[in-house]
């Protein structure tokens, strides 16, 4: 059992169940960063631990909550984003961040995610995109790029994938990044960002995985020079043109931070308020 | 308190009755989707909610719905969510999480005719069982069998005290008619209603990294709200007291009877039913719900002709009052028991499990009709002799 973290991680420390630790994830998962910067972006936030609440769904990135030490909970698959809904509304001065995988956020659970966006409520949501169902064996999920192999495309995928920015844009998100778990400083900045965004936030994070490289006979370290050295940064990009197609650069970045759209939240204080109710 | 609907007698909707019920329990949560004929209930909620300083949200579907509720549930508000027949099948895997989770949440299920869309604006008694066994695993849950709007009222109180002292989630079985029927309602001064508010730990946040979510020295432990500072765990998956994932044999074992033992081990606390005309009864009809309505003219009706008939009136389905079926049946006194439901034998399925002497007879209905008092009648005249 792992007791302590190595002394540049002390800053977190706390905020990890290290009783939990190894985590589940495989060797080469970039999950453990996110892990990493969701709790730095804690700290950093000022906001105290007891007012961050993490909900997470099913699949890899569903065991997320597991090893945050606030208030976590790990629910249903799909559900994640109405679940933590629910705690916003009943307690708004809570900080509420939803972290799942593509296929819990963007297949089960999409129709949770454009009503969410829609109705701006005031949480996080990060959605780890790693093109595939991972933990159940590797089936091709929304994200999966055309004409990449999975165990449910094996004669290549067929479908178009979700361009996620695009949907939370015309949805009405008002917080939209992309970035893969290389880009350290720029997601640590994004989670803060999103944290004080007052309406939804969304930040899709690519993440190479040992299953969706291996279904498709790349490298795994292949795969990893690929979301490093192919990602471009771009600002003031149309959304449609965040399209990810294999083999080809993926833009990154920050692609929309709204501050003049109330969320969900405000607007009901002010209707409580207006009517008299306390 | 003056925000709430003030001790008197009032002339209103069985829906909007459980409405007003559930805000005098304490009700503060309100998550719902539009579904004949449940729908006045969220109407009502949608208005009062922000008025009492409630959270009312309407999901954009039933699941989203329930997990809003069971999410205000998690942060320490007492929340509901109401639905017909098929809105409750949605339901099912959130309530499955429910009882993992153990969080408190009440639904109310106004029954219409199944299956499938059914008929939506008639009654059904379809949902008996999909209320006990719709989400996979073993769990138990508790589910109320209101059968007027002033039963509805009084139970829908009952039903956020069980969910809040067993950390359970509770479904409240009504029905179209009893939903849309209006009736006499009589709200007791508010310093009658008992109310019970779920356990708090004993521990300090300070020291939050002792206390367990999920203590198992305790059948129903102490509950700590997101935001309360005790930086808890809870997973759907199987998990130990510390909440965390636990896929061994003996925390399946000490987890699963837990969740099943603190409703069993308390299930004649729980349950409840009425007995009418049974002194001199020989013939028992079992019925529930708006059903009992009809029943109980007909009963009126056979009595004035002599036939020693009664009426037993379960009023919780889960936990279901058997012990007392078996008493009766004991007794050697009771020669048949009818059981009168709109379905094909849900309740008659768990009467005929207790009863081992007399006969059992089911008299099925189409879903969506009441039975009329004269069809009953003609039932009473053909098996109680």
């Amino acid at each position: 059992m792992i007791r302590e973290l190595p002394p540049a991680y002390k800053d977190i420390e706390p905020l990890i169940r290290i009783e939990r630790l190894p985590t589940i994830w495989c060797p080469a998962c970039g999950l453990g960063i996110i892990l990493k910067l969701y709790t730095k972006a804690i700290v950093k936030s000022g906001i105290p631990p007891e007012k961050h609440v993490i909900v997470s769904g099913i699949g890899c990135t569903g065991r997320m909550a597991g090893y945050v030490r606030v208030d976590s909970y790990h629910v249903t698959h799909g559900r994640a984003i109405p679940f933590a809904v629910g705690i916003k509304m009943a307690k708004p001065w809570l900080t509420v961040t939803v972290i799942s995988g593509d296929g819990d956020i963007a297949s089960i659970g999409g129709n949770h995610l454009i009503h969410a966006a829609r109705r701006n409520h005031d949480i996080t949501v990060i959605v780890v995109n790693n093109y595939i169902y991972g933990m159940t064996g590797g089936q091709s999920s929304p994200t999966t790029p055309s004409g990449s192999k999975t165990m449910t495309s094996p004669y290549g995928h067929i479908e178009e994938p979700f361009n996620i920015p695009y949907l939370a844009y015309a949805a009405g998100a008002s917080y939209i990044a992309r970035w893969t778990v290389f880009h350290d400083i720029q997601l640590l900045n994004s989670i803060l960002k999103a944290f004080r965004t007052k309406g939804f936030s969304v930040i899709e994070v690519l993440n190479p995985c040992t299953v969706f490289s291996y279904r498709n006979n790349i490298d795994m370290l292949e795969l990893i020079r690929y979301f490093r050295t192919r990602a471009i940064v771009k600002r003031d990009v149309k959304f449609e043109d965040l399209r990810i197609e294999f083999g080809k650069p993926i833009i990154i970045g920050e692609f929309l931070h709204r501050t003049d759209k109330p969320s969900f939240e405000e607007k009901y204080l002010e209707l409580k308020k207006k009517i008299g109710g306390g | 308190m003056s925000k709430l609907l003030k001790p008197g007698t009032y002339f209103l909707e069985g829906n909007i009755a459980c409405a007003e019920a559930a805000l005098l329990a304490g009700c503060r949560f309100y998550a719902g989707y539009p579904i004949t004929p449940s729908s006045e209930l969220m109407h009502h909620m949608a208005r009062r909610m922000p008025e009492v300083g409630g959270v009312f949200i309407q999901g954009e579907d039933e699941i989203a719905s329930i997990m809003m509720a069971l999410g205000g549930s998690a942060a320490g508000l007492k929340s509901m969510t109401a639905t017909s027949g098929p809105g409750l099948s949605l339901m099912q895997e959130s309530i499955g999480l429910a009882a993992m989770l153990e969080l408190p949440v009440v639904i109310v299920d106004i029954q219409r005719a199944g299956p499938s869309t059914g008929i939506p604006t008639l009654m059904g008694q379809g949902d008996i069982m999909q209320a006990k066994w719709g989400s996979h695993g073993d769990y138990e849950v508790v589910a109320y069998l209101p059968s007027t709007p002033q039963e509805l009222f009084d139970i829908t109180i009952e039903a956020f005290n069980t969910a809040e002292e067993y950390r359970v989630p509770v479904i409240v079985l009504a029905d179209k008619i009893i939903g849309q029927m209006y009736g006499r309602i009589k709200v007791p001064d508010h310093s009658e209603i008992k109310l019970i508010e779920r356990k708090k730990p004993a521990i300090p946040p300070e020291k939050y990294m002792e206390y367990l979510p999920y203590d198992s020295r305790e059948l129903i432990p102490p509950f700590a709200a997101a935001g309360d500072g005790y930086r808890i765990h809870m997973t759907g998956l199987m998990h130990d007291d510390r909440g965390y994932p636990n896929l061994s044999q003996e925390a399946s074992w000490k987890l699963v009877t837990r969740l099943v033992r603190k409703i069993r081990e308390n299930a004649r606390k729980i349950a409840k039913w009425g007995e009418h005309w049974i002194d001199d009864a020989e013939y028992l009809i079992v019925a529930y719900g708006s059903v009992s309505g009809p029943v109980r003219y007909a009963i009126k009706k056979a009595r004035e002709e002599g036939y020693k008939v009664g009426l037993f009136r379960p009023l919780t389905a889960w936990p279901f009052p058997g012990w007392r079926i078996k008493e009766l049946d004991n007794s050697g006194v009771i020669k048949k028991f009818i059981v009168i439901e709109v379905n094909m034998g849900q309740i008659y399925h768990v009467v005929r499990e207790y009863v081992r002497n007399a006969e059992v007879i089911h008299v099925p209905g189409a879903p969506g009709y009441l039975p009329e008092p004269q069809r009953i009648l003609s039932y009473i005249k053909k098996f109680c002799r």
